[in-house]
């Protein structure tokens, strides 16, 4: 069985079957088929029950990279560990990343993903300069942002749905070595969590706040924050890269729970933190659970949810503090709780969810009907800011949500290839 | 032995021998691929070309192996482009269809040409060489499925229980001539070769993982390699089965 990094849902395919060879048409099956990268999104939007899953691993070859410009083009299943491998030593890092590096270029492509310097940068899509995408009647469409036709625009942010993304080539951006130069700071309240980043933006590319869910309902809201910027050529370091441990069971129910995570918000909140600004290893700063291979497996076997919208930048405030306060309120709480505000480069894709406002994602253990009845009562506080829930992390929302969040949907579907389907699609849309 | 390889792979754009071509290029050898597939074939050269740098050769060419006429010009072309063969990996084969295999006679003998005497073969011209210059690495993936016959594999089985054994004599011979040869058994590798299977559970291993242990084996000069270590004692066990049992059993 394929499974989305929550773990949940738990659906079963017709079958895998591995691309391995670029120039080659897509096989012929029998229903509908989904590209599927490394299956590091949530939910069902990289799964497709009863249907063909396009496993893009074996495309993995660097097709050029010039080291002068900081071009590279490469096939679709390449993680972007794997560029920056490649790119680090040249002094070139990655333009945007998310929170991991085991994503598929594909896939940060077909989520058009976002990371802490969108503020600055935007969203994945904004670097992508063109991209072949693979038709089920064996059409090849090479896109780039300036010609004609929407495929560009359908396909950044498209879910997969578009066809299959076979390359693509990204401008990277110059570092002069693997280290970042952080300041962290605690911060009491939310009210001060907006202070802070409202000076810290300006002057920082990469921004983004921890915060502890629970106490947020007592008013207090509080968390740390972090920003960085790249090292300069004449501030480096000597050390390795840090080491990754592996999570290494699959407990029988969750190891996050009510006093579990009581415990380790204070331990992470009260963690020593530097007074000035110092030098940390760029996997530190942008992977840390990377730091934990397999580290979904702590939720045990029936998986979590991620819930992760955007409030736009008027009605955020009042907003997030709504959200924070019903969380609260229920009992149920997320470790990982990252607050960040967007920027206002506008996103490519039809379908993209980075958009100008703010950004809280959260994730909660899988314990049924409760959390899911928390995640109405969320909504509609999302609904009535005018916000919308990001596809790439849901495994829930409602059809109408969906709709109302991203309200070129139908535009899109034009776009969809004949056989390209996911469960995502069919539950937002077939209702 | 310099620090630099020169090194050829057959069935080069095989995902474990494509994973093992990326970790030596990473560490300054030059490789001559070969593999039957030439857009994939070009796909490896251009990627291992951005991985490697000044003074690295890396060049290949297609060829199907089962035309053993043309294995003498492989490796002189290979000889043209790297000077000189350090190693060579053998690397290519196919999982046949056990119960396709059992109707039809063709097949069968395809398969064992394919997986055991296009090896064998190439195994012939390269020992030569190597002995001929008294130094050289000779390393080749067979499997744990050629430790036994089983059922539902023993055409693939007995193909790569031939080179098995193949080398184990060559090995013998060679040993006193200064060129090593490494018998590579791995277990259950994801790779589009194993397709049809539900590839989950700790016998799994991914092909970057194979091809560190091909890596570390080449650089210690081992004899045989189980890949992962578990397998040694997996096929151990099996191995020792009574055949008045075994026959019995569906494996």
């Amino acid at each position: 069985m394929e499974l989305s990094w929550n773990r949940y849902p738990r659906l079963e395919h017709r079958e895998v079957l591995t691309l391995s060879d670029l120039s080659a048409g897509l096989p012929e099956t029998a229903g509908f088929c989904l590209p599927h990268g490394n299956g590091r999104s949530y939910g069902d939007v990289c799964l497709n029950e009863g249907g063909v899953l396009l496993d893009t691993r074996r495309l993995n070859h660097i097709i050029a990279f010039d080291p002068v410009t900081g071009r590279l083009r490469c096939e679709s299943g390449v993680l972007l560990k794997e560029i920056i491998d490649l790119v680090l030593p040249w002094s070139w890092f990655l333009p945007v990343t998310p929170g991991t590096q085991y994503v598929t270029v594909g896939g940060a492509i077909a989520n058009d993903v976002h990371g802490k310097n969108h503020h600055w940068a935007g969203s994945f899509g904004n670097h992508v300069i063109c991209l072949e995408l693979l038709r089920s009647d064996g059409q090849r469409i090479q896109c780039a942002k300036e010609e004609a036709g929407e495929w560009f625009s359908a396909t950044i942010g498209g879910l997969g749905l578009t066809g299959l993304i076979t390359w693509a080539e990204i401008q990277l951006i110059p570092a002069h070595n693997p280290w970042m130069m952080v300041e962290s700071r605690r911060f009491a309240s939310l009210d001060e969590f907006w202070q802070i980043n409202q000076e810290a933006e300006d002057h920082w590319p990469y921004t983004v706040a921890w915060l502890d869910c629970l106490s947020a309902g007592r008013g207090k809201g509080r968390g740390i924050y972090m920003a960085g910027r790249h090292a300069l050529w004449t501030e480096s370091l000597t050390g390795r890269r840090p080491r990754s441990l592996r999570f290494p069971l699959d407990p029988p129910f969750s190891l996050i729970n009510p006093f579990s995570l009581r415990l380790i918000n204070s331990l992470y909140f009260h963690q020593p933190l530097k007074k000035k600004p110092a030098l940390s290893h760029y996997a530190t700063f942008f992977y840390p659970l990377d730091g934990v291979l397999e580290w979904n497996r702590i939720y045990g076997r029936k998986g979590f949810f991620q819930y992760q919208c955007v409030l736009p930048p008027e009605a955020a405030q009042a907003g997030i503090a709504a959200m924070l306060k019903k969380i609260s309120a229920s009992g149920q709480g997320s470790f990982l709780a990252v607050l960040k505000t967007l920027g206002t480069v506008p996103s490519r894709g039809l379908l993209s969810f980075a958009r100008p406002g703010v950004t809280l994602a959260l994730d909660f253990p899988n314990c049924g009907q409760k959390t899911l009845r928390l995640f109405n009562e969320v909504d509609a506080i999302v609904r009535d800011t005018g916000g919308a829930l990001n596809p790439s992390k849901d495994a829930r929302m409602p059809a109408l949500m969906f709709k109302t969040g991203f309200p070129n949907w139908e535009r899109f579907a034009a776009y969809i290839d004949p056989k390209f389907s996911s469960s995502f699609w069919r539950r937002v849309t077939h209702e | 032995m310099s620090n630099r390889q020169r090194i050829v792979i057959f069935g080069a754009t095989s995902a474990i021998a494509s994973a093992c071509a990326r970790q030596w290029v990473k560490r300054g050898d030059s490789l001559f691929l070969v593999g039957r597939n030439e857009s994939k074939l070009e796909g490896l050269i251009a990627d291992l070309r951005t991985q490697s740098s000044t003074g690295q050769q890396i060049e290949g060419t297609t060829a199907d192996l089962n035309d053993f006429e043309r294995h003498e010009e492989l490796f002189t072309r290979a000889e043209q482009v790297l000077g000189e063969i350090d190693m060579v990996l053998i690397a290519h084969g196919t999982l046949p269809d056990q119960q396709a295999c059992q109707n039809s006679v063709s097949l069968t003998m395809e398969e064992i040409r394919t997986n055991g005497l296009s090896v064998i073969a190439l195994l012939t011209s390269a020992a030569n060489r190597m002995e001929a210059r008294g130094r050289g690495c000779l390393a080749v993936i067979t499997s744990v499925a050629g430790d036994r016959g089983r059922a539902s594999n023993y055409v693939y089985g007995a193909a790569k229980g031939m080179v098995t054994l193949f080398l184990q004599g060559l090995r013998n011979r060679l040993a006193k001539r200064g060129v090593t040869v490494i018998t590579i058994k791995p277990g259950f590798v994801d790779t589009p070769m194993t397709a049809r299977f539900e590839k989950k559970g700790p016998l799994w291993a991914e092909p970057e993982t194979a091809a560190y242990g091909i890596v570390t084996a080449v650089e210690k000069r081992r004899d045989v390699v189980y890949l992962s270590g578990i397998w040694c004692w997996i096929m151990l066990i099996i191995r020792h089965i009574p055949e008045s049992i075994f026959k019995r059993l569906s494996l």
